[in-house]
């Protein structure tokens, strides 16, 4: 009973406390409060979005393990000299935090797709390839290949190190800023869809 | 008797087990595969790998119309129906951006040696006839001497280089 009754007027306190809170407490107490909590939320946020952020997270979907997964683990990004591994999130989920939500918008799109069941089986997945690709390069395109710069960079790169037939392509499109990774470098995670009617990327220019 | 016969019988089932069993456990000849002189049944360590020359460097065609050695990188390199990656450089319409050397006609040929307009389904697969090279040794010796040296005007040359 004794119990009972502190607890109540425990409650009651912090009530008055909560309601009319500047006859209790200094104004610049309030405002570190109201900042700490935000940071508490913020970071929540953050924590929350970071799982939904790993390899591990991707490839709990069948569509996502069956396809695309086995197929990276072919590539030199899945196994290298360098020992650095390339996994989903890195080239797919932009690191930046407005990119990042934006992306994740995007990405309920795929619990759409996951719900009816737009490439639950290979065959539908090959079929509409050519679709998400194109969504994948126009994204790189827009962002000038940002995923691949945040591994790679043009100013970093040391093209007296590289082969003649890479460091010739760079310096005349890449350096020049006339063209980006994702031009060339189609395919390098994935098979590649039907190609017809997409140039490389060295060859748009000189075609018009 | 019937047991006495029984046991002979079973003895001379086993000997050829036994001997082949012995042979074996010494590292004699016993049954080969064709890639090793070794019996299939000892475990041997693998051989190291060789690096691939990606030099960019084109290497001597041993005679006129021997398929050129792919002197660069092809690694990841797909070739079927949805796309060919070599034809993306060495195509007809591709070589000015990538200034790699144009297929050749022989490539637009079908085997009525008709020059057709694109690359002829049989020349498809690039891969059947270029190989790129690594730095292994020939496992085999090679007496091959190409013709300027037959003729004795060139060089003498052993092995295909
Ligand atoms: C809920 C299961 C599921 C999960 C988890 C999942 N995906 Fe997907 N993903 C799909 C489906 C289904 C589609 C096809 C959507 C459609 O039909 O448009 C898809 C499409 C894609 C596409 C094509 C993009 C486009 O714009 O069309 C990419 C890229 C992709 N996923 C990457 C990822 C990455 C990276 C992760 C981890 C961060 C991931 N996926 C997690 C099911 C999933
Ligand atoms: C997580 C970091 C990372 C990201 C992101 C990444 N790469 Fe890589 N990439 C690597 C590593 C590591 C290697 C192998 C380096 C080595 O050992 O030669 C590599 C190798 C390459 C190669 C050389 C292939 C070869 O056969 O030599 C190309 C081309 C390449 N990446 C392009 C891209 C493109 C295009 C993107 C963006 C879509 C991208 N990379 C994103 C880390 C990354
Ligand atoms: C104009 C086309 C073009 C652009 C743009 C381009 N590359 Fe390349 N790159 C090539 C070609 C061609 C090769 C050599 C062939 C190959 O590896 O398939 C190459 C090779 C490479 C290699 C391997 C280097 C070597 O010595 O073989 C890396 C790594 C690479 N590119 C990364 C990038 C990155 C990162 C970007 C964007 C910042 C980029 N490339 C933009 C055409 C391009
Ligand atoms: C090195 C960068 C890289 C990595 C790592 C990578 N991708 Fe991709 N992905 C791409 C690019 C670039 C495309 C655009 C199509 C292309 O060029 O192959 C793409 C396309 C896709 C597509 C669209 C369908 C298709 O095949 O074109 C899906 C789905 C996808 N990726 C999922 C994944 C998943 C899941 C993982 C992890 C297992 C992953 N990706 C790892 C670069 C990468
Ligand atoms: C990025 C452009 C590019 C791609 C893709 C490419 N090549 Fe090449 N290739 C070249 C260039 C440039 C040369 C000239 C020598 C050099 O720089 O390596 C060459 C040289 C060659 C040669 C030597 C020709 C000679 O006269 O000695 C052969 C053979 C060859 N390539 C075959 C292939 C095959 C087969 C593929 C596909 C598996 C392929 N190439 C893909 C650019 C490319
Ligand atoms: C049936 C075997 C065969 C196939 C398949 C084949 N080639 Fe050739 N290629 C040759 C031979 C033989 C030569 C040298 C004689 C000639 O030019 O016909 C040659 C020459 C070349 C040359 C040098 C041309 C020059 O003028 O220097 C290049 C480059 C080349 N091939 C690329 C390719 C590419 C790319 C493919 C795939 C689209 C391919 N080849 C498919 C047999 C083949």
């Amino acid at each position: 009973m004794a119990i009972k009754t502190a607890i109540c007027s425990m409650i009651a306190a912090c009530w008055r406390v909560f309601a009319r809170p500047s006859v209790h407490y200094s104004l610049g107490f309030l405002t570190l409060g109201g900042f700490i909590a935000g940071v508490l939320f913020w970071g929540g946020f953050n924590t929350a979005l970071e799982a939904t952020n790993t390899e591990a997270f991707c490839i709990s979907c069948h569509e996502m393990r069956d396809n695309p997964y086995e197929e990276l683990k072919q590539t030199i990004h899945f196994t290298n000299r360098s020992g650095v591994r390339a996994s989903c999130p890195d080239c797919h989920v932009p690191h930046q935090w407005t990119d990042k939500i934006a992306r994740k918008m995007q990405a309920s799109k795929e619990v759409w797709g996951k719900i009816f069941r737009t490439i639950d089986t290979r065959e539908k997945f090959l079929d509409k390839r050519r679709e998400l690709a194109g969504h994948e390069w126009d994204r790189l395109k827009a962002n000038n290949s940002l995923e691949c710069r945040n591994c790679h960079s043009a100013e970093s790169m040391d093209i007296t190190k590289q082969t003649p037939r890479a460091a010739k392509l760079h310096e005349t499109f890449l350096f020049t800023g006339e063209k980006t990774c994702i031009d060339c470098h189609k395919g390098i995670a994935h098979r590649l869809p039907d190609m017809t009617g997409v140039e490389p990327g060295w060859t748009a220019s000189a075609i018009k | 008797m019937k047991r006495i016969l029984f046991a002979a019988l079973v003895l001379a089932a086993a000997v050829p087990a036994l001997v082949t069993g012995v042979v074996a456990a010494d590292g004699q000849p016993g049954p080969r595969v064709s890639s090793g002189p070794h019996p299939i049944t000892l475990d041997v360590p693998a051989e190291v790998t060789n690096r691939e020359i990606v030099d960019d460097v084109k290497r001597v065609r041993n005679y006129a119309d021997q398929p050129p050695l792919i002197p660069h990188a092809i690694r990841d390199y797909q070739i079927d129906l949805n796309i060919n990656k070599c034809l993306t450089c060495h195509d007809r319409r591709n070589t000015e951006g990538s200034q790699a050397p144009m297929v050749s006609v022989t490539h637009f040929q079908d085997r009525d040696g008709q020059t057709l307009g694109t690359v002829s389904p049989r020349r498809y697969f690039c891969t059947q006839c270029h190989v790129p090279q690594t730095d292994a040794k020939p496992i085999v010796g090679n007496r091959f001497r190409d013709f300027d040296a037959v003729l004795g005007a060139g060089p003498a040359k052993e092995g295909a280089k």
